[in-house]
């Protein structure tokens, strides 16, 4: 007879039944997860075919010359057959050591790395005050967080275009600096105005998300916890410091992991804030990657992979990383 | 849960805005109230006063009118939705976003359906491999993926087609939904599994006849977020499609700026009609978007 729900998951984890012993359960395995592998099979297939093969494909690209001169392609009525080769692991010695590598990848490198943790320090700090005060009892609280939430309601694509029209050269946001007198930076074209200004417009679009998180976080902390703390005689800055922070720890660790992944392979905002062409040391990794694989004729197809593989490396080199990083700190907390 | 006997602290904004005297629970001094209502104020302002300019100068007529926003409000109109709406290809791009979102949303919400409700209900040999592989998807940047994609599909001449970008929508949304739909089937009794199980329903007839039905609002977020993410996409839709009668929103938006004109009172215009029917959706369900999210994360 099969078992239709293992009772080991989800948050009855007290009252579960004893465990049959290792013999039985390999026994009993195939007939009782017979359905559970029917129900994920479509997952698998999905994604090992449009996620496992074209990753093997790109790996395989990397190790070779392909760009868009020597692939297989179809011009009018005659095909073409690719003949790029296979030249080992030259395209990383290039991209990592090769000249020019500095220029190339170590300083978009760089960049990647300061975008990300400006833009997610600047997400979480912000997003935690904001909600800390949408957290207290206001009139018009609702109203506050209807508004607040707006950049995250409209499409990306669709605020960046404005953001564009005030960045750009007589736009409002020099016309409100020059009526006051201050110095008008040329947002869109000078390098170091370029990164601050693609920093601006993420912080601007990642806030609500890491806001509404932790609002969340923050109702979900018992308030007798805080009665307590007053009972104590702790101080406001005691109560955040030890009650508050502890209390959002699990939602903060997801939401920076999550903010981080999502920010380090941020597409949208730079691609379209600049332009397909224009501004090329801004560009973090990703749509640096993109630049040579499409943005540039011959497309480097082999590079723009290559770039791709060493994205993926290091942020799951990071990943895991951080979760080993969160499991001893927990155990350390308790 | 409920936020109503919170006691308050002041301490994340502005600790100074906390008067010295003893206060009572929940009381706060006129200064500290000000405080708090002008930072709300000001964020907020900060947060609408990009969209509000791009519907400002939406209503202005001519493509520089945005070097001079003063002179729009003397010629208000709403020519340039008129323009949009009749000479433009905004009835093509809206017919593409809606094939390319709506076929991401009914692939992806059922194969992540079934995938959640496995991983909710069972915890078979390769869980935590699947899990893993589920976040790390996720992760992927699209710089790996885009360029063997395209190759692929140039040979399977899938380049151009609905098919690539719903296929390619669903890499992103699927791995997502999967874990939100794990957060929401495990908040159903599993009494309700044993029970159907006990009446003599299949596994299968279970899922379909009884977790279904009851988790109706969890597949109405995964089916918003599925959504949300096709119409978003920029870099391949960008990238595969090549006729401009098949552009989505996202690809068709940036016509209106090339590098030798830029019609931004157009694309202004545009923008604006795009947004409102997303955003009202958004605020439909964005408290459960959220609470799905970190759910499904923190369980991990």
């Amino acid at each position: 007879m099969t078992v239709a729900i293992d009772r080991a998951t989800g948050k009855r984890r007290g009252d579960r039944a004893p465990r049959p012993g290792l013999g039985q359960r390999i026994k009993n395995g195939y007939q009782k997860y017979w359905y559970a592998y029917a129900m994920i099979a479509p997952v698998v297939v999905v994604l090992a075919v449009i996620v496992g093969y074209p990753l093997l494909r790109g790996v395989y690209l990397t190790l070779t010359d392909a760009n868009s001169l020597n692939s297989a392609r179809t011009i009018g009525v005659n095909h073409i057959p690719a003949t790029y080769k296979f030249i080992g692991f030259g395209n990383y010695k290039d991209i990592l050591f090769g000249p020019l590598s500095y220029d190339r990848f170590w300083s978009h490198f760089l960049w990647t790395v300061v975008w990300t943790a400006a833009c997610v320090a600047l997400h979480y700090t912000i997003g935690l005050c904001l909600a800390l005060m949408l957290n207290e009892k206001l009139r018009g609280r609702t109203f506050y967080r209807v508004l607040l939430v707006l950049p995250w309601a409209v499409p990306t694509f669709v605020t960046v275009f404005s953001w564009r029209i005030m960045l750009a050269d007589s736009g409002v946001i020099n016309q409100i600096l020059h009526a006051l007198h201050m110095p008008q930076p040329q947002w869109l074209e000078d390098t170091f105005c370029q990164r601050f200004a693609a920093i601006m417009v993420n912080t601007w679009c990642g806030v609500p998300f890491m806001m509404l998180s932790l609002l969340g976080g923050l109702q979900s902390i018992d308030s007798s916890l805080y009665e307590a703390a007053e009972m104590d005689g702790a101080s406001a800055w005691q109560r955040f410091r030890h009650v508050t922070l502890p209390g959002l720890r699990s939602v903060s660790s997801t939401v920076v992991l999550l903010g981080i992944i999502w920010t380090f392979n941020q597409f949208a905002i730079i691609f379209l804030l600049f332009g397909p062409t224009s501004a090329p040391d801004a560009q973090i990794l990703v749509t640096w990657a993109y630049f040579l694989g499409f943005g540039q004729q011959p497309r480097d197809f082999a590079q723009s992979a290559a770039y791709g593989v060493l994205l993926l490396s290091i942020i799951t080199v990071f990943t895991s990383f951080y979760f080993r990083w969160l499991k001893r700190n927990d155990q350390l907390a308790v | 849960m409920s936020t109503t006997t919170l006691e308050k602290t002041e301490a994340g904004p502005a600790p100074a805005a906390q008067p010295p005297r003893r206060t009572r629970r929940g009381e706060r001094g006129p200064l500290g109230a000000a405080l708090l209502h002008g930072g709300l104020a000001l964020a907020s302002l900060i947060a609408l006063a990009p969209v509000a300019w791009l519907i400002f100068l939406s209503l202005g007529p001519e493509k520089d009118d945005y070097l001079h926003p003063g002179k729009i409000l003397g010629k208000l109109s709403f020519s340039n939705y008129s323009f949009v709406l009749e000479h433009t290809g905004f009835f093509d791009w809206f017919k593409s976003t809606m094939i390319v979102a709506g076929g991401t949303t009914l692939i992806g919400v059922f194969v992540a359906a079934t995938t959640g409700y496995a991983v909710s209900r069972m915890r078979f040999p390769g869980y935590k491999q699947l899990m893993w592989v589920l976040l790390l998807t996720q992760a992927f940047p699209i710089a790996i993926l885009i360029v063997p994609m395209y190759e692929i599909f140039s040979q399977l001449d899938l380049i151009d087609t609905y098919w690539a970008l719903i296929v390619i929508n669903c890499t992103t949304a699927v791995p997502y939904s999967a874990w939100l739909l794990k957060g929401y089937f495990d908040t159903i009794p599993f009494e309700i599994d044993e029970a159907g199980r006990v009446d003599g329903l299949s596994p299968f007839g279970t899922f379909f006849r009884l977790i279904l039905p009851l988790a109706r609002p969890g597949l109405a977020v995964a089916a918003f977020y599925n959504f949300i993410t096709a119409v978003g996409e920029v870099a391949f839709a960008t990238t595969f499609m090549l006729d401009d009668s098949k552009y989505t929103f996202a690809v068709g938006l940036q016509t209106f700026v090339s590098e030798h004109d830029a019609q931004w009172n157009y694309m202004a215009a545009t923008a604006v009609l795009i947004a409102i029917p997303v955003s009202v959706f958004f605020y439909l369900v964005q408290k459960n978007l959220v609470t799905g999210l970190t759910a499904g994360g923190t369980k991990g």
